[in-house]
């Protein structure tokens, strides 16, 4: 009996997503929990698996566009018993290949890696040619290397054509999605953003003090995260209108404290959201966040974990970062950008001392919070990273 | 009156083509033609006979010329002109019986006679005995083209003919003059040749096959020169009195002395008779009709194609227009290319082109490459004896897709159809020399010479 493989639910707001990749080719034998293809939807790139075992064939092919629910193969489950003590494998490439392409054309895809399916064809019908091919390794010379190449040293001027030292290569649908939401975030909001800088030291000294005995007791480390978690939960209690946003002629307020973490992966920026940060202790908020990175980074992260925040902080320190202006993570008002903590001199009492300091800002959406607001919230933060006592008696 | 959905008037390759077509397709369709027979000029006194006289000429060449040292003693070879001509007409009424038969059995009704166009759906068929009026909801005017005749040396069927009357002489001439250089004057003049005429051509450009390569051509015309034949290019005719054949070559008078001369000077689009004017159907300045892309003419419900409307006057290409139209009439999609028109001259050896020449391609400014490949090393050819020509593959020089290709050799007319499948698919020089091609055969030139393209042929340096 043949099985249908179909898309899998992915969450309320996905309805469709592209079939990047197969892992299996049609006509093979497959076991129970094979991953089958990666799903490409807006949001997340998941896997989808065999549910039984058996000879599957495969209905789209790489690359097309896939409702959720779409059949996407069928896997014969007769066909396991049929199936002969493996076949032979050929030694060479399969004679008949799916797509009828000319010998030149599989020459260089095998030699430049460009995968004729994903080139727009000049030829009768749409076919690829050898000119088609050859453009598309011209727009993409750099042979697929390992990522972690040195750069390489300038190439001498005049050596190489232009668009030789040029590499062109699709969007992933995230990051189309990453580009479109960032658009329309600058597009849509009245973007603003305010500065202020914090002294680090206090949060510093008790990260020295209780960091051996905060690892023994929760198994993660005390990092700065939880400490601006809990003094952004903190400043928004204090200014409620940063915590709100505007649906249609609408405002929302929200009376939650789910805070968005920008999570930077190798596909793109996740932005997975640590729920009721209001209620969490310092070391469940270092767990959620490494929980919710590491999800992230694997690709294994759910719809779920990235709707629903109200607020979002950006660490651009761990880069490097002295200063930047972060965009709306709409339809969120707010968003703080931390930066990275560096030893400056600065006047205390009168006296010039060097103090490790770091750079906040603060962007938000002007139509809905006033610029009193956005200051106020963001001196808050700064208080209570400065002297975090604040953020156990609530001043 | 009997009505038609299509009436195609011409029964030619194009004509009969487009019947068949739309036939195929549903349609209630009729064929107008003043010969009794169908085919056109091609199957009748054009393409086909010429090709029974070629072979049957070639094979006498052959057994006077080359049989001997193939070891084989044939005594005395003489020729049998009447029973030679025989053999062109049998071939001639199979051809044309055959499409008699499918034109029976795909309900196509043939009508002979003269037709006139007496409105634009209405058209008068002038038979032998009677007029009758047929009315079409389309009509395509597939009438074709007839020979160009000189106004100072009119056609007079004995002395001065055209390829009409040297498909059918009664005996050899002894000296034949042939005015024009092109396809059919060499054809029939190598036919007389071999037979025993002393044969002159006479060409007003300053080479034969204009529209080849120059190299391809000076090669191909050695090979002719070596044959018997004369050519005389840039040579202008002005006259045939008393025997003999005046032309100027700019200051120099030339004579040919001549007992027939062959005018094969071109051809005109065909539409005598046909009341176009009646009907408001317009023309070019040369006289051919005029139509847009879909070969519709000025006049709504009438088409043409083939021979009688702008593009080169070859059978193939009419069929492919015949085709197109009935597909366009019955609401398909029809589909032509006709920037992918192989020629062909059916000398030995053979020429072919398709496509962007050499030439051309260089003197429109496009950087191509070019890959050649001579038949002397191929072995199929060394054991056949055919190992004059080449062949020769033009690129793009940067997306080495195959721009045209010449061939000059025995069969070339046959092995540029491969060529024109590659091209057709947008194929590259380096997919013809990645393809595999039967060893041993001539066609393993081609692969050669696509190969040649990005220097790296097997069997040349």
């Amino acid at each position: 009996m043949a099985i249908e493989v179909k898309i899998p639910p992915m969450g309320e707001s996905i309805t469709s997503g592209v079939l990047a990749k197969w892992h299996v080719q049609d006509g093979d034998l497959v076991a129970k929990d094979q991953p089958l293809f990666e799903l490409e939807t807006d949001k997340i790139t998941s896997e989808g698996t065999a549910e039984s075992a058996g000879r599957i064939s495969l209905k789209v092919a790489a690359g097309t566009e896939v409702k959720i629910g779409e059949v996407v193969a069928a896997i014969d489950e007769t066909a396991l018993a049929a199936a002969a003590p493996a076949a032979p494998v050929a030694a060479t490439a399969p004679l008949a290949s799916a797509h009828a392409e000319s010998p030149a054309v599989r020459r260089l895809a095998a030699e430049t890696g460009v995968d004729p399916a994903g080139v727009a064809g000049s030829g009768k019908a749409g076919r690829v040619t050898k000119g088609d091919m050859l453009a598309a390794a011209e727009a993409r010379p750099a042979a697929p290397a390992a990522p972690a190449t040195p750069a390489p040293a300038a190439p001498a001027v005049g050596a190489a054509p232009r668009a030789e030292r040029q590499t062109r290569t699709k969007m992933t649908k995230l990051r189309q999605t990453i580009a479109s939401r960032l658009v329309h975030a600058q597009h849509e909001a009245a973007m603003l953003t305010t500065f202020n800088e914090c002294d680090m030291s206090a949060v510093m000294a008790l990260r020295a003090r209780y960091q051996d005995d905060f690892v023994k007791k929760h198994g993660v480390k005390l990092g700065f995260m939880s400490f601006f978690t809990k003094a952004v939960v903190h400043a928004l209690r204090e200014v409620p209108g940063v915590n709100a946003r505007i649906d249609g002629d609408t405002v929302v307020q929200n009376h939650y404290y789910d805070i968005s973490m920008a999570v930077s992966t190798d596909k793109g920026l996740m932005v997975p959201v640590i729920r009721e940060c209001d209620r969490l202790g310092m070391a469940e908020i270092e767990k959620a966040i490494a929980e919710a990175a590491k999800k992230a980074r694997e690709g294994r992260i759910a719809l779920t974990d990235l709707e629903g925040g109200v607020f979002t902080i950006t660490n651009g320190g761990i880069f490097g970062s002295m200063l930047s202006t972060p965009i709306l993570n709409a339809p969120q008002s707010a968003i703080l950008g931390l930066h990275a903590i560096n030893e400056r001199p600065v006047a205390v009492n009168g006296q010039v001392v060097i103090r490790p300091m770091m750079y906040l800002a603060l962007s938000y959406d002007h139509r809905l919070v006033d610029g009193r607001e956005a200051v106020t919230f963001l001196v808050k933060v700064k208080q209570a990273i400065e002297d975090p006592a604040r953020l156990l008696i609530g001043a | 009156m009997s009505s038609y959905d299509l009436l195609v008037i011409g029964a030619g390759p194009g004509g009969y083509v487009c019947a068949f077509r739309a036939a195929q397709l549903g349609l209630k369709v009729a064929l107008v033609d003043k010969r009794a027979t169908l085919g056109g000029t091609c199957l009748n006194v054009g393409c086909i006979p010429s090709k029974a006289l070629l072979h049957s000429s070639e094979h006498f060449a052959f057994a006077r010329g080359h049989a001997a040292a193939h070891g084989l003693k044939l005594g005395s070879v003489d020729l049998d002109l009447p029973a030679l001509l025989r053999r062109k007409d049998e071939v001639v009424a199979k051809n044309v019986g055959g499409l008699a038969l499918l034109a029976k059995a795909r309900k196509v009704a043939v009508l002979q006679g003269e037709a006139a166009f007496v409105a634009a759906g209405t058209v008068a068929v002038k038979g032998a005995t009677e007029t009758v009026e047929v009315t079409a909801r389309n009509v395509v005017i597939a009438t074709g083209s007839a020979p160009v005749e000189l106004p100072f040396m009119k056609f007079d069927g004995k002395a001065v003919v055209s390829s009409d009357q040297a498909i059918a002489f009664a005996a050899v001439p002894r000296r034949l003059v042939v005015v024009g250089g092109g396809a059919i004057g060499l054809e029939l003049g190598s036919v007389w040749s071999r037979l025993g005429s002393e044969v002159t051509v006479v060409e007003f450009l300053p080479k034969i096959v204009a529209a080849y390569d120059d190299d391809i051509v000076r090669n191909f015309s050695r090979l002719l020169a070596k044959q018997g034949l004369r050519l005389e290019t840039g040579a202008k005719v002005t006259g045939f009195a008393s025997g003999v054949l005046t032309a100027e070559r700019g200051a120099e008078k030339l004579a040919f002395p001549a007992d027939q001369v062959l005018v094969a000077v071109g051809r005109r689009p065909y539409t005598d008779g046909l009341g176009l004017e009646r009907i408001g159907v317009a023309l070019d300045e040369r006289k051919r009709v005029k139509v847009d892309a879909q070969l519709r003419t000025s006049v709504p419900g009438v088409w043409a194609i083939g021979d009688v409307v702008a593009g080169p006057m070859l059978a193939h290409k009419a069929e492919e227009d015949g085709a197109a139209v009935a597909e366009w009439i019955a609401g398909k999609a029809g589909h032509i290319n006709w920037d992918l028109v192989p020629a062909i001259v059916y000398t030995d050896p053979e020429v072919a082109s398709v496509g962007l020449g050499e030439d051309a391609a260089k003197a429109a400014g496009r950087e191509v490459r070019v890959g050649k490949f001579n038949f002397a090393a191929n072995g199929r050819a060394i054991a056949a004896d055919a190992t004059d020509g080449y062949v020769k593959i033009i690129a793009d020089a940067k997306t080495d897709r195959i721009l045209g290709a010449q061939i000059l050799g025995r069969g070339a007319g046959e092995l540029i159809s491969e060529v024109v499948t590659h091209m057709e698919y947008g194929g590259s020089a380096e997919d013809l020399g990645r393809t595999i091609h039967a060893h041993p055969t001539m066609s393993e030139a081609i692969k050669e010479a696509g190969l040649a393209v990005s220097k790296s042929a097997i069997h040349a340096l």
